[in-house]
């Protein structure tokens, strides 16, 4: 592979329209060898359907792609993978009960052996600074690991472009660091890297070129390291952001809204984490910060205090205001003043295929069951009164729409997180518990979402925010604990915590798996 | 070389509309298809099929008389579908429901009040829910899937009937014929007029789709169904449970599909003999899908597939195709009404695996 000039691959006024909504409007782009170029922009400015369209996922509606100086059409992603295009994807596509390299002889010709595959998966592993055993069961590996196991999957193609969506999301700073070294070494091998990210910070690290979008077009392209994070952003949302601060508390004066004593949750399936004797305190007008790495047991401690479990705790105490919820459902634990915000919006917190008015209704009917119904024991649905509150909520959040009830799939990550958020603080209730808040949300609905969050607090209520994101947690928590395998460490005053201090946590009680990351 | 479905972005809602019509449309193709084959003629054919019912009375009647246990069974299949549960036993339901209904006159003979149609209308039903409610058991107990069990539990059903109509409860003075003696007056559904073989089931079966419309458009019950049919996660985070709807589920279809083995028995037949088991729980299966799982939609599909029945009879003695050709009819019926809901759904596409080599 040469190194010189030419393009690797360059879009010209590339064009996809659904609709009446110009997704991606005359798109110019292009990414030579050896570079490693950043692709930035909110949620819904059109990068994922670009990548789409680049990996054959999705067609375009028109102009053209050049693929090193040859228009081409890419019809499917197995036709961009002969090419020599290679995806990492933000959700991996793993099978959890099958080894590494079964997963990966899986996205193979068929006639390929298996042991053939843990042996080339072996070399690449070696060869490129990703430790990993191929005889490992998947659902044994951390997530950082399984990410691993998609770039491995990747580069057994020997692509050209390797094409990275969100990869840092689910990572500790550590194994990001890991992941750094590994894109520096096919870079310098005259790979191309479109590397997709909402952390600035990382792509000015990383990155020699940022192509930046807003609303489907293409509006700067820029080196990051002569920017600032601030410039960057700016030209995402094209504003100026706000800065988020928390509003003091002082922990001794404020009462405790929500009071856990030695949780601890038995696993339900082989794959889930064990909950093991959690104690904390929130307060009133705090933001309660739990970090850590995906898969530590923040999908486990959500549905424990959210009451979204099929057996109660096997032990503990769950106190909101003095009332034990420990025996109650969920809907119960919203009627005593409780919100739940959960990390995934799609088929979870909101049904994809129902419109918004129905997904206000789906975590309030029992708490607004005055108001949202009639009839008595008949539950008839009143649809002016719910459609009143939606209307509310999309107007306090700014939840942009095509239609004035679309579907709520049709929505774009970060509107839907805003409309989901926004559904749980227009009840005011006491104790908001939000499991990733603003995880693939474009910086714009982050920072309105961090806000609420905020302002929430502020309010008098409290706010557990569990996050794998550290920004997030040091920009707007006032305590800081740390959940790994299934424990909790001591809540801790955020400024007296230091990224390496929680850093540490996340990976201190996993050493085994540090040795396998260093 | 593999075919994949993709699903499309947005499904035009004019095809969603046309989709039964153009899956009827097709099985009629199909049809010229199927007589030509046979070596009939095929305007012939679909004109028996499909117009002849339509010109008299008695046939018309009759189609009223096959539409009622069809527009129940799928009504309340139509709520079991829609909450994602698969059950595929409304016969076994229909059989176990008419016998339960059948009970109170076997065993209270010469007991002949007004009080007795309603009690075996109720008895009925119950038996239905009971007999569904052992699928849902066994599912969320068990995770025995419903499809099977509930499947198989027909033949039980079947079997069990069979029995009681030879050996216990047969008429001592029916000359040996299978069958339970002929019920009373008040344990007769009463006709739609004089004379008329059609009665009051239909009735029944048109104020049941109006209800159970309502319940699943405009009630939180209906809510519900809807919600767990497409994501129990969801179902969970809403407070609604997966395992007491699955119950639910069942319970009502089975209900439904018992109302409908009562009525034919207590209406049509006027006792529980060895031809209960037409196959109507299976026809109400694609009663419920060209309805659009809608109840409203299912009465009217219930007629469509009356017509059917009574056309297969009329072909039979008119032009000698054997009435496995209904079922033919059916089947495709079925196939293409699924077939046109996928593809307005998804797109297919063919991904030829020599390009994957590189």
């Amino acid at each position: 592979m040469s190194a010189d000039d030419a393009k690797l691959l360059e879009t010209k006024g590339l064009t996809k329209v659904f609709g009446t909504l110009r997704a991606n409007d005359q798109v110019d782009f292009d990414i030579r060898p050896g570079e490693i170029h950043a692709l930035l922009g909110e949620n819904g400015a059109g990068k994922s359907t670009l990548v789409k369209m680049l990996f054959g996922s999705l067609q375009p509606t028109g102009g053209i792609i050049e693929w090193r100086g040859e228009p081409v059409t890419v019809p499917s992603p197995s036709v961009a993978r002969s090419m020599g295009i290679g995806m990492v994807f933000q959700h991996f596509s793993l099978f959890e009960a099958l080894t590494v390299a079964e997963n990966i002889a899986l996205s193979m010709e068929p006639d390929v052996k298996t042991s053939q595959v843990a042996e080339r998966a072996r070399e690449l592993s070696k060869q490129y600074g990703l430790p990993l055993d191929p005889d490992a069961l998947v659902g044994d590996l951390s997530v950082g690991e399984r990410q691993r196991i998609e770039i491995i999957r990747c580069l057994m193609q020997d692509p050209s472009l390797v094409i990275l969506d969100e990869p840092t999301s689910v990572l500790t700073p550590q194994e990001a660091d890991t992941l750094f070294e590994t894109l520096f070494r096919l870079r310098d091998e005259g790979r191309a890297i479109l590397y997709i990210s909402h952390r600035l910070e990382e792509v000015q690290r990383l990155c020699s070129r940022a192509t930046i979008m807003r609303h489907g077009k293409v509006v700067d392209i820029c080196d990051p390291r002569e920017e600032t994070a601030a410039t960057l952003a700016a030209r995402m949302v094209g504003a100026e952001l706000q800065d988020i601060r928390p509003a003091p508390v002082s922990l001794e004066a404020a009462p405790v809204i929500l009071s856990v004593r030695g949780l601890s949750l038995a696993p339900d399936n082989p794959f889930a984490v064990a909950l093991k004797n959690i104690n904390f305190d929130v307060h009133s007008g705090e933001v309660l910060g739990i970090a850590g790495i995906a898969g530590e047991g923040q999908g486990e401690f959500f549905s424990a205090l959210s009451g979204e479990v099929e057996q109660l705790p096997t032990g503990g105490t769950i106190e909101l205001r003095g009332n034990d919820l420990s025996a109650l459902n969920i809907s119960e634990r919203r009627k005593k003043g409780a919100a739940f915000v959960p990390e995934e919006r799609h088929g979870h917190g909101a049904v994809t295929g129902m419109r918004l008015t129905d997904n206000m209704l789906l975590a309030r009917h029992k708490s607004d069951q005055d108001s949202f119904q009639s009839g008595g024991g008949l539950g008839v649905i009143v649809r002016s009164a719910i459609r009143s509150a939606t209307d509310r909520v999309n107007a306090a959040m700014d939840v942009r729409k095509g239609a004035p009830d679309p579907n709520a799939g049709s929505l774009s990550g970060g509107n839907l997180q805003k409309f989901i958020m926004g559904r749980e603080l227009d009840r005011q209730p006491a104790l908001l518990v939000v499991n990733q808040p603003t995880w693939g949300v474009d910086a714009g609905a982050a920072g309105h979402i961090r806000q609420s969050l905020v302002d929430l607090a502020a309010s008098g209520s409290a706010v557990i925010m569990i996050s794998q994101d550290l920004d997030e947690i040091f920009s707007i928590a006032t305590r800081i604990a740390v959940i790994a395998k299934g424990t909790l460490s001591e809540p801790t005053d955020a400024a007296k915590m230091s990224r390496e201090a929680v850093g540490l946590l996340m990976t201190g009680q996993t050493s085994d798996r540090a040795e396998v990351a260093a | 070389m593999r075919i994949e479905l993709i699903k499309r972005a947005d499904a035009s809602p004019l095809f969603s509309i046309a989709s039964p019509f153009i899956a009827l449309l097709l099985t009629m193709i199909a049809g010229v298809i199927m007589f030509l084959l046979l070596g009939k003629d095929p305007a012939t054919g679909l004109y028996t099929y499909f117009v002849q019912p339509l010109l008299d009375t008695w046939s018309l009647e009759q189609i009223l008389v096959k539409a009622t246990p069809l527009a129940l069974i799928g009504i309340g299949l139509a709520v079991c579908f829609r909450s994602g549960n698969w059950n595929i036993g409304a016969e076994g339901q229909y059989l176990i429901g008419g016998a339960f209904g059948a009970a109170l006159p076997v065993f209270l003979p010469g007991v002949d009040t007004w009080v007795l149609l309603p009690a075996m209308v109720l008895m009925g039903m119950l038996g239905g829910a009971l007999y569904g409610a052992i699928p849902a058991l066994l599912k969320t107990r068990f995770g025995a899937n419903e499809i099977l069990t509930s499947l198989m539990l027909v033949y039980v059903a079947q079997q069990l009937v069979d029995w009681l109509v030879r050996v216990p409860w047969r008429d001592p003075k029916g000359m040996g014929f299978p069958g339970t003696p002929s019920f009373p007056s008040g344990a007769q559904m009463p006709k739609l007029w004089q004379y008329a073989d059609a009665h009051y089931g239909l009735v029944l079966a048109v104020v049941l789709a109006i209800i159970v419309w309502f319940v699943l458009s405009r009630t939180m019950k209906g809510f519900e169904i809807a919600v767990l049919g497409s994501s129990a996660r969801a179902g969970r985070f809403a407070g609604f449970s997966a395992r007491r709807m699955t119950i639910f589920a069942f319970c009502v279809s089975g209900a439904l599909a018992g109302l409908a083995g009562i009525a034919e028995v207590s209406g049509t037949v006027g006792k529980l003999d060895d031809k209960l088991s037409l196959g109507y729980g299976f026809s109400a299966i694609i009663v419920a899908f060209l309805g659009r799982l809608n109840p409203l939609g299912c009465l009217a599909a219930a007629f469509v597939l009356a017509l059917t029945y009574i056309g297969g009879e009329n072909a039979q003695i008119a032009m000698g195709i054997s009435d496995r050709a209904t079922r033919v009819f059916q089947g495709l019926l079925l196939f293409f009404v699924l077939a046109s809901d996928t593809l307005i759904q998804y797109q297919v596409r063919i991904v030829s695996t020599a390009a994957r080599s590189a």
